[in-house]
């Protein structure tokens, strides 16, 4: 076959008609759960439409912003709305908490990663600390809905810091708060909740979403019990999209990207001393890169 | 008839009419006069021009381009080297099937707008492939120079981008025209070099094409793996442009298969699909040590700093740039890193290579860039392990030096471990290159898609059809790991089989 092609036109480059039509990202909702945590609820229908318990997105903000993954909280699937719920840790996240009402997010995509494996399994244990109490909560609302027992441990430093504390007590059967300054709930680590529970009944599967170090002692806990244990790895990355390897973990010895693999594992094949190492990659260089942001932010 | 052709890449089809064509277009007055202008004699006298380029040690710490491109001089004393043969063998050697006599005789007549055109035929990324493509092995290599001569061939690849950026920087730029639409939805799954020409030629055959790209950036690895100093990411959205111009629509950050899936989208009316998501997950050694802080996939080193601009302050995203850097592979993307690393400020930049240089798959262009550039070359090594400060910083490799035995499956000759040469050398940051795996996502969201062990998409070869109706697939997550123009000869291939398919 031939195909004929005999007109050309000729254009002045510098104009530039088409461009790529732009998915809106718009925040319709703000509220801050503390002075460092923020929920933004914002317009991303295809992302939720998709989306399930477990998925997470990549956001970028500004021209000159990083790539970042944060976790899905929720969706609204009228309204065409994806919740995030985001701790102001640097100067990537203190500019995503930075955006209002009206403001539209650079870029979103997603949903990525392999959605939680949710089963009726009897018993399900969670845990929760800091942000990671978001993540947890789609976990939670499935759990339940699949017909399973579901004892939820929140944690964190102190009674500002515990978010979503109805949310959850809305799809558990009981939910456990911990404070480390006894604030609010029992004083005590998210591990003393935890094993108050397993010692008290049988449980079949404890899922865990929060900081590493927390998640750690948690595989722990579970381990010296044989319980299943579930943890939603939160690494760094670039792409999200399984080209980098910069979430790169090691579960049972082998690499595995959480990108694409997890962000879901089994917690007792994760090494998360090297997970943690990793996670403090860029640790002196963002700090400073933090100081320097909020010093600038505070003159102008 | 003043008819121009799209050369259609199913060659042996096509072959007679290919040819009836080409001798025709070569019996035009111009391209006759121009063959009675000079003898040939007079041509295989003249040198091959050589590409000036930045001084190595100026070079080596900027990240412009390298090669900076042919006077018009220069080009229209190459383009006088052609023969224009009348059996021009070039163009069997361009997987895309550029019109390669006509492009260069309109360089020694002096039009270099009607150049650009005889190239946007059959190759919607010119100013690209001038660049990257290894011509070496391709069209030059079929040249009657090389062929027939044992002269150094015509520089058809340095003619290509003088072409290409002289219509670029003439500001009229040509678009090609659309004769009719049809209207049939086509998508492109990845904006890469696979995708980029698929929709090219989809829309020159009058198609409604929507190109998906999961990045925030349109161009795949044109954006994120090759360096500014190879292949400036501003060429590329000069031919990107084009694209748009001619109707072609994208869509960035939507992933096929998590976004929406393709049944999604067959609802929104696409009728067909083109799968060329590339090549994915980066290989790693699993040798101890390798996730220390410090170590890279050539991936990730590359995306911070090509894509995200991690080199510059003003970009929040980091990158560790290393004061002793060692980059483990010995193909394109490890000049490519270790080149950058070098940029980025390494005292020393360093390769590490299992086998000898003969055996090495990167370009010799930028093996030889890269030595004058002081780039270390450890051929013959292999790492066996890293080591790590009390930080869990990379410090320190153990590396083992290799003799080459008999040739193994790749033909080149096997690296062979000598013992008891194991060594400790100190480094700050490693750059991981040893290939990669096709991208996980679209073979993890079509189950009925017939995938081979190792993840790449099966296609008909003739048509790159897969082995669901209407889901096509070109490049790296058919081919595994290959070049920019490789995959575009897949993209258009399957415009090609796709229209058929269609109508």
């Amino acid at each position: 076959m031939v195909f004929i092609f005999d007109f050309y036109t000729t254009v002045n480059f510098s104009a530039n008609p088409n461009i790529s039509f732009l998915s809106m990202n718009k925040i319709v909702e703000k509220e801050y759960f503390s002075e460092a945590v923020v929920k933004l609820v914002l317009e991303a229908p295809a992302i939720a439409k998709s989306r399930k318990a477990g998925h997470f997105v990549i956001v970028r903000t500004g021209q000159k912003g990083e790539r970042i993954p944060l976790t899905i909280a929720g969706s609204d699937l009228d309204k065409g709305t994806i919740t995030l719920i985001i701790q102001k840790v640097g100067v990537t996240s203190a500019k995503l908490c930075g955006l209002e009402v009206g403001d539209e997010v650079t870029d979103v995509v997603g949903p990525l990663g392999k959605p939680t494996h949710i089963k009726k399994v009897g018993t399900v244990l969670a845990s929760g600390g800091g942000v990671g109490v978001a993540p947890l909560l789609p976990i939670v609302e499935a759990f339940k809905k699949a017909g399973n027992r579901v004892i939820t441990v929140l944690a964190a430093r102190t009674k500002e810091l515990i978010i979503l504390e109805e949310q959850m007590r809305l799809h558990s059967d009981e939910v456990i708060i911990m404070t480390d300054d006894g604030s609010y709930g029992k004083k005590g680590l998210v591990t003393q909740g935890l094993e108050e529970v397993i010692e008290r009944e049988k449980v079949d599967l404890a899922v865990t979403v929060g900081p590493a170090v927390m998640m750690k002692y948690v595989t722990l806990l579970t381990g010296k019990y044989d319980i299943p244990t579930e943890a939603s790895l939160n690494t760094l990355m670039v792409d999200g999209t399984g080209m980098c390897g910069a979430c790169r973990v090691s579960v049972g010895g082998k690499i595995k990207f959480v990108c694409v693999d997890g962000p879901e594992f089994d917690a007792h094949q994760v090494d998360f001393d090297e997970m943690m190492l990793r996670l403090g990659s860029y640790k002196p260089s963002e700090a400073e890169a933090y100081e320097s942001y909020l010093s600038s932010n505070l003159k102008s | 008839m003043k008819a121009t052709l799209v050369v259609t890449s199913n060659l042996k089809k096509n072959m007679q009419e290919v040819s009836e064509y080409l001798k025709m277009e070569r019996e035009a007055g111009w391209r006759l006069a121009l063959r009675g202008n000079m003898k040939n004699k007079e041509r295989t006298v003249l040198k091959r021009v050589s590409m000036p380029e930045q001084a190595p040690q100026e070079r080596n710490r900027n990240f412009l381009e390298v090669n900076s491109g042919l006077s018009e001089e220069q080009a229209r004393h190459e383009a006088q080297r052609c023969l224009d043969c009348v059996n021009p063998t070039c163009i069997s050697g361009c997987p895309v099937s550029i019109n390669i006599p006509k492009f260069i005789k309109r360089i020694e007549e002096g039009n270099f707008l009607e150049s650009a055109k005889v190239l946007k035929e059959t190759n919607a990324l010119p100013a690209v492939c001038g660049r990257v493509c290894p011509q070496e092995v391709q069209c030059e290599q079929s040249c009657f120079y090389t062929q027939k001569l044992k002269k150094p061939p015509v520089a058809i690849g340095h003619l290509e981008r003088f072409i290409a950026d002289f219509e670029q920087n003439s500001g009229q730029m040509s678009v090609p025209e659309i004769p009719h639409r049809n209207g049939i939805k086509v998508a492109s799954i990845g904006s890469g070099p696979s995708g980029l020409a698929f929709a090219g030629d989809m829309i020159k055959l009058g198609y409604d094409v929507t190109v998906f790209e999961a990045l925030h950036e349109i161009g795949g690895v044109l954006k994120y793996g090759i360096p500014e100093f190879r292949l400036p990411n501003q060429i590329v959205d000069v031919e990107i442009d084009v694209l748009k111009q001619m109707g072609v629509k994208f869509e960035k950050n939507f992933i096929v298969g998590a976004t929406a899936s393709i049944e999604d989208l067959k609802e929104e009316g696409f009728k067909a699909f083109m799968v060329g998501s590339g090549a994915g997950l980066p290989n790693f050694m699993n040798i101890p040590g390798e996730n220390y802080i410090g170590i890279y996939s050539s991936n990730e080193y590359l995306t911070r700093v090509n894509l995200m601009n991690a080199a510059d302050p003003e970009y929040d995203t980091p990158v560790i740039s290393g004061k002793k850097v060692a980059v483990i592979g010995g193909g394109n993307t490890a000049m490519d890193a270790v080149r950058t690393s070098k940029r980025l400020g390494a005292e020393r930049s360093m390769i590490i290579y299992r086998r000898s240089i003969e055996e090495m798959p990167a370009r010799v262009e930028e093996i030889h860039h890269a030595q004058e550039e002081g780039i270390e070359f450890m051929n013959l090594h292999n790492p066996l392990e890293y080591y790590a400060d009390k930080n869990g910083r990379v410090c320190k490799m153990k590396v083992q030096k290799m003799k080459l035995g008999e040739p193994d499956a790749s033909g080149r000759r096997r690296p062979i471990p000598i013992e008891g040469s194991e060594f400790i050398m100190e480094v700050d940051t490693v750059v991981v290159s040893v290939g990669v795996s096709p991208n996980p996502l679209i073979p993890q969201s079509m189950k009925e898609l017939d995938v081979s062990s190792w993840g790449t998409i099966k296609v008909n070869p003739e048509t790159m059809h897969s082995s669901v109706e209407g889901v096509f697939a070109g490049g790296d997550i058919v081919r595994g790991g290959a070049t920019v123009i490789l995959a575009m000869g897949d993209g258009r291939k399957a415009a090609e089989a796709m229209n058929n398919y269609l109508i």
